[in-house]
C-alpha cells in the first residue's frame, strides 16, 4: 500500500511538470523570438517583423497564462504531495525559488505592460526596450528553478546531522556542480524549441495557404534562430554528458546501457534487453561512449554495475535519452539543409518536402524536452535528493493521491483542449495577411487625417 | 529583531498585499459575470477588462510569492499544512489554475463566451473560500499528528461555526474592497453609470461585512481563548479598524473623494489583518509550529532578507511604473489609449 501512495505521487508530480514544461519551455523561448522581431522590424522598417511580433505575443500570452496556473500548480504540489522532501530541503531550496517567484514577478509586470502599450510611444525602440526585462526574467526563472533541479542531482552547501541539513549555504547549494550544465541545457533547448515551434507553424501556414512574404520572412529568420540554438544545444548537451560522467555515471550508465567498467566503452543506440540483461539488436558505435563522456576514445567509463542494484534507475531511460538525442541532430540537420538550400541557388528552400520537415520539426522539439526531462528525472531514481533522500521516504502519505491522480489529469486535459482550440479560433479568423492589409489601410488613414490636419 | 519576526512581517505583509490585490480581481470576476447575467455587463465590463487585464498575472504572484517566502523561512510549514491538506489544497490549486486560463481563454481569445466567464466569475468566490480554510487551521484543534502522521480532521472542521464564519468573511470582504476600488476606478474614468452601479454594490456589501467580521470574531473567542485575549489586547488597533470603516462608508455614502475612501478600506483591513496577525504570535499553527521552533537557518534566513530587499529595489520601481501607466493615467483609464 504505501509503495502504491509512493507510485501515484510520482504520477502526479511528473503528469504536471510534463505539462508544465511545454509552456514553461514557451515561456522561455519565445520571448527571445518576439524581441528579434520586434528589433529587426524597427531596424529594417518592415511592418512584416512588427506583425510578428504582435501576432507572436498575442499568442503568447494565452500559454504564459496556461504556464502560470500549471507553474503554481507544481510549487504547492512540492509541499502538497512530498510534504517530507520541503521539510528537509526547503531549508536549502527556498532560496532560489524565491529568487524565481522575484524573477517572475518582473518578467509578468513587463509582459503586461508590453502588451497594451504597442503604440504608446513616439520612439519605438522604448517600447523594445521593455522585451529585455521579460527575456531576462523568463530566462532568470529558468535558471533558478533549474538550480534546485541540479540541487536534488548534486546536492550540496549543508552537512547532514541528526537527519536535518545544519549549516546551510544557500548559495553555494545553488552554484552545485550540476547547475552550469543543466541551465546551459535548459535555456539553449528552450530558446531552440521556441524557434522550431514559430518556424513550424510558418512552415504548416505555406503548406496550406501557399508560399506568402509575411510567412516566407518569418520562415528565414526563425530557422537561422534554429540552426544557432541547435549548435549550441549540442554543445550543451555534450557538456551534460561529460558531467553526468564524472559526477553522476550511474545516470550515464543507464542511459547508455553500459553495464562492466572499461575504457574504449562502445555507445550503444536503441535495441532492446533480454531476460539476462544482454543487448541485442543495438547498433554499437566502437569507443564513441568513451570519447563522448571523456573527449579520450580510450578513457574509462564506469558500469553500472559498480553500484548496488537498489540505487540503479530504471533501464528504460535509454530510450529516452536516445530519442532526446536523435530530434536534437535531426533539428541540426534539418535546419543546416535549409541554409544549403537557401544559398544554393538550384535549390528552393520553400519546396514541398523542406517545409513538411520544418514543420514536424516543432512537434519533434517539444517531444525532445520532454524525453530529455523524463530522463533527468527518472534517472535520479531511486533518489529525489540524490544520497540522501528516497523518493519513497518523500511522498505523501495520503491516499487521495491516487484520486487527485486523475483529477489534474482531466484538469489538463480541460486546459490543453481549450487553450489549442482558443489559439486556432484567434489566428485562424484572423489571417496575416489580412491584418498585414487592415493594419496598413488605418495606419494611411491616420496619416492621411494628420495631413489634413497640418 | 530576528530573521524569523523580519520573515514573518514581511510575509504577513505581502499576504494582506494579495488580500487587497486579489479581493479587486476576485470581486471583479463576479461583478462582471453578474453583471452579464443581469444585462448590465455594457455598463461595467469594459472598465473591468481594462483594469484587469495588465495586471491579473501579478495577482497570481503575490500569492506564489507569500508561499514560497514561508515554506522558505519556515519548513515545517510545508510538512503540517503540506500533509493535512493535500485535498483541500489542491482544489485551491484546481480553481486557481481553472480561473487563470479561463481569464486569458476569455480575454486574449474568445470574447464573449458566457462559460468561461461564469467559470471565471464563480472562481472568484470559491478560492478566497477555500483559501481562508488556512486562517481556520491555524487556529489549532484541526490539523492532528498522531504518531508520524499528520492528518486533518474534516468533521471538526465542517462543524465548526468559526470555519464557515470566515468563508462568509473572505467572500463579503472580497465583494467589499472590490467593489470599492471599482467605484474609485469608475470614477476616475469619469464613466457615471458604471460608477453609480459600482457605488450600489460596493454600499450594499458593507454591512454584510462588518457584521461577519463581528461574528468571526466571536467564534474566535470560543474556539481560541489565547488569540481572542490578544486581540483584545489590541483593542485599539480594531476601533482603528472600526473607525477607518467609519470614514469611508461616510465618504461613499456622500459619493465624493472615492479614491480617499478606497485608501481608508485599505487602512480597515490593514488594522484588522495586523491585530488578527500579531494577537496569532508566535504561532503558526497552533500549537505545533511557532515562527521559533520551525525557523531557517540564519544563514538562509540572511540570504532570504537580502533577496528580498534586492528583490524589491526592482519591483517597486516596476510596479509605479504599470501604476503610472495604466491606473494613474487618465486617458488610459478613459480608454483613449
Amino acid at each position: 500500500m504505501a509503495i502504491d501512495t509512493v507510485l501515484w505521487s510520482r504520477l502526479v508530480t511528473g503528469l504536471t511538470l510534463g505539462f508544465h514544461v511545454i509552456f514553461a519551455t514557451l515561456g522561455v523561448g519565445v520571448p527571445l523570438m518576439i524581441a528579434i522581431a520586434e528589433f529587426i522590424g524597427i531596424r529594417k522598417k518592415d511592418h512584416h517583423y512588427i506583425l510578428m511580433a504582435k501576432r507572436w505575443s498575442r499568442g503568447f500570452v494565452i500559454s504564459v497564462a496556461v504556464g502560470v496556473v500549471t507553474g503554481t500548480a507544481i510549487s504547492l504540489q512540492l509541499a502538497l504531495v512530498w510534504p517530507n522532501f520541503m521539510k528537509l530541503a526547503g531549508n536549502v531550496i527556498a532560496l532560489p525559488l524565491f529568487m524565481e517567484v522575484f524573477a517572475f514577478f518582473f518578467e509578468a509586470i513587463f509582459l503586461g505592460i508590453y502588451l497594451y502599450t504597442w503604440d504608446r510611444f513616439k520612439n519605438p525602440y522604448i517600447h523594445w526596450l521593455l522585451t529585455i526585462p521579460i527575456v531576462a526574467g523568463a530566462g532568470m526563472s529558468a535558471v533558478f528553478i533549474t538550480t534546485v533541479n541540479g540541487f536534488m542531482n548534486q546536492p550540496e552547501g549543508f552537512v547532514m546531522e541528526a537527519g536535518q541539513f545544519l549549516a546551510v549555504n544557500p548559495v553555494q547549494a545553488m552554484l552545485n556542480t550540476a547547475t552550469f550544465s543543466k541551465v546551459f541545457h535548459v535555456l539553449s533547448s528552450a530558446y531552440l524549441t521556441g524557434a522550431a515551434l514559430l518556424a513550424g507553424i510558418a512552415a504548416f501556414a505555406m503548406l496550406r495557404k501557399g508560399v506568402s512574404a509575411y510567412h516566407k520572412k518569418g520562415l528565414n529568420l526563425m530557422m537561422a534562430v534554429v540552426l544557432v540554438f541547435s549548435l549550441l544545444n549540442s554543445l550543451a548537451g555534450d557538456v551534460s554528458a561529460k558531467f553526468l560522467a564524472e559526477h553522476q555515471p550511474e545516470k550515464l550508465a543507464a542511459a547508455e546501457w553500459h553495464f562492466e567498467t572499461e575504457s574504449g566503452a562502445d555507445l550503444i543506440l536503441l535495441g532492446w534487453l533480454n531476460a539476462e540483461h544482454e543487448i541485442i539488436g543495438a547498433l554499437h558505435l566502437p569507443k564513441v561512449l568513451s570519447f563522448l563522456a571523456f573527449g579520450d576514445f580510450n578513457a574509462e567509463v564506469t558500469g553500472l554495475n559498480e553500484f548496488p542494484p537498489d540505487e540503479h534507475p530504471p533501464l528504460l531511460v535509454h530510450y529516452l535519452f536516445d530519442l532526446m538525442a536523435g530530434i536534437g541532430f535531426a533539428l541540426l540537420a534539418i535546419s543546416s539543409l535549409y541554409f544549403l538550400f537557401v544559398f544554393w541557388k538550384k535549390r528552393n528552400q520553400f519546396n514541398k518536402w523542406m517545409l513538411r520537415m520544418v514543420a514536424l520539426s516543432a512537434p519533434l522539439a517539444f517531444l525532445a524536452v520532454e524525453m530529455g526531462w523524463f530522463y533527468a528525472e527518472i534517472g535520479r531514481q531511486p533518489w529525489i535528493i540524490r544520497g540522501y533522500m528516497r523518493v519513497e521516504e518523500a511522498a505523501t502519505s495520503s491516499p487521495s493521491v491516487r484520486i487527485l491522480f486523475f483529477v489534474f489529469l482531466l484538469l489538463y486535459i480541460v486546459l490543453g483542449v481549450i487553450c489549442v482550440l482558443v489559439l486556432r479560433r484567434l489566428f485562424n479568423n484572423n489571417p496575416a495577411d489580412l491584418e498585414m492589409e487592415k493594419w496598413l489601410k488605418e495606419k494611411h488613414d491616420q496619416s492621411a487625417k494628420k495631413g489634413e490636419q497640418a | 529583531m530576528s530573521y524569523e519576526l523580519i520573515g514573518i512581517s514581511v510575509l504577513w505583509l505581502f499576504l494582506y498585499g494579495y488580500l487587497i490585490v486579489a479581493s479587486i480581481d476576485f470581486g471583479a470576476g463576479f461583478f462582471a459575470f453578474y453583471a452579464r447575467l443581469t444585462k448590465q455587463d455594457h455598463l461595467i465590463n469594459r472598465l473591468i477588462s481594462r483594469y484587469l487585464s495588465p495586471v491579473w498575472e501579478i495577482t497570481n504572484v503575490f500569492f506564489v510569492f507569500f508561499y514560497i517566502g514561508i515554506v522558505g523561512f519556515f519548513p515545517d510549514t510545508a510538512y503540517y499544512y503540506g500533509s493535512a491538506l493535500l485535498v483541500p489544497g489542491s482544489i485551491a490549486v484546481i480553481l486557481l489554475a481553472i480561473r487563470g486560463s479561463f481569464y486569458a481563454f476569455e480575454n486574449y481569445g474568445s470574447k464573449n463566451n458566457i462559460v468561461y466567464l461564469f467559470l471565471y466569475g464563480a472562481t472568484g468566490l470559491l478560492i478566497p473560500a477555500s483559501l481562508s480554510v488556512a486562517l481556520t487551521l491555524s487556529e489549532g484543534g484541526f490539523i492532528l499528528k498522531q504518531g508520524e502522521t499528520v492528518s486533518l480532521d474534516y468533521w471538526a472542521l465542517f462543524t465548526n461555526p468559526l470555519s464557515w464564519s470566515i468563508v462568509g468573511l473572505a467572500i463579503v470582504s472580497v465583494l467589499f474592497i472590490s467593489g470599492s476600488f471599482l467605484t474609485f476606478y469608475a470614477s476616475r474614468a469619469e464613466d457615471h453609470s458604471a460608477l453609480k452601479l459600482m457605488r450600489n454594490y460596493a454600499l450594499f456589501w458593507s454591512t454584510p461585512t462588518i457584521i461577519l467580521a463581528l461574528t468571526a470574531f466571536i467564534y474566535l473567542g470560543q474556539h481560541n481563548e489565547r488569540h481572542f485575549q490578544n486581540m483584545m489586547d489590541l483593542w485599539w488597533l480594531l476601533a482603528l479598524s472600526v473607525a477607518f470603516f467609519m470614514i469611508a462608508m461616510w465618504l461613499l455614502y456622500n459619493g465624493r473623494r472615492y479614491g480617499l475612501a478606497f485608501i481608508f478600506i485599505m487602512l480597515q483591513f490593514f488594522t484588522a489583518f495586523f491585530a488578527y496577525g500579531i494577537g496569532q504570535y508566535p504561532y503558526i499553527l497552533d500549537p505545533y509550529i511557532t515562527i521559533h521552533s520551525s525557523a531557517t537557518p540564519p544563514a538562509m534566513g540572511f540570504a532570504l532578507v537580502v533577496v528580498f530587499i534586492g528583490g524589491l529595489c526592482l519591483l517597486i520601481p516596476s510596479l509605479i511604473l504599470v501604476f503610472k501607466l495604466f491606473l494613474f493615467d487618465a486617458d488610459y483609464v478613459k480608454g483613449k489609449k
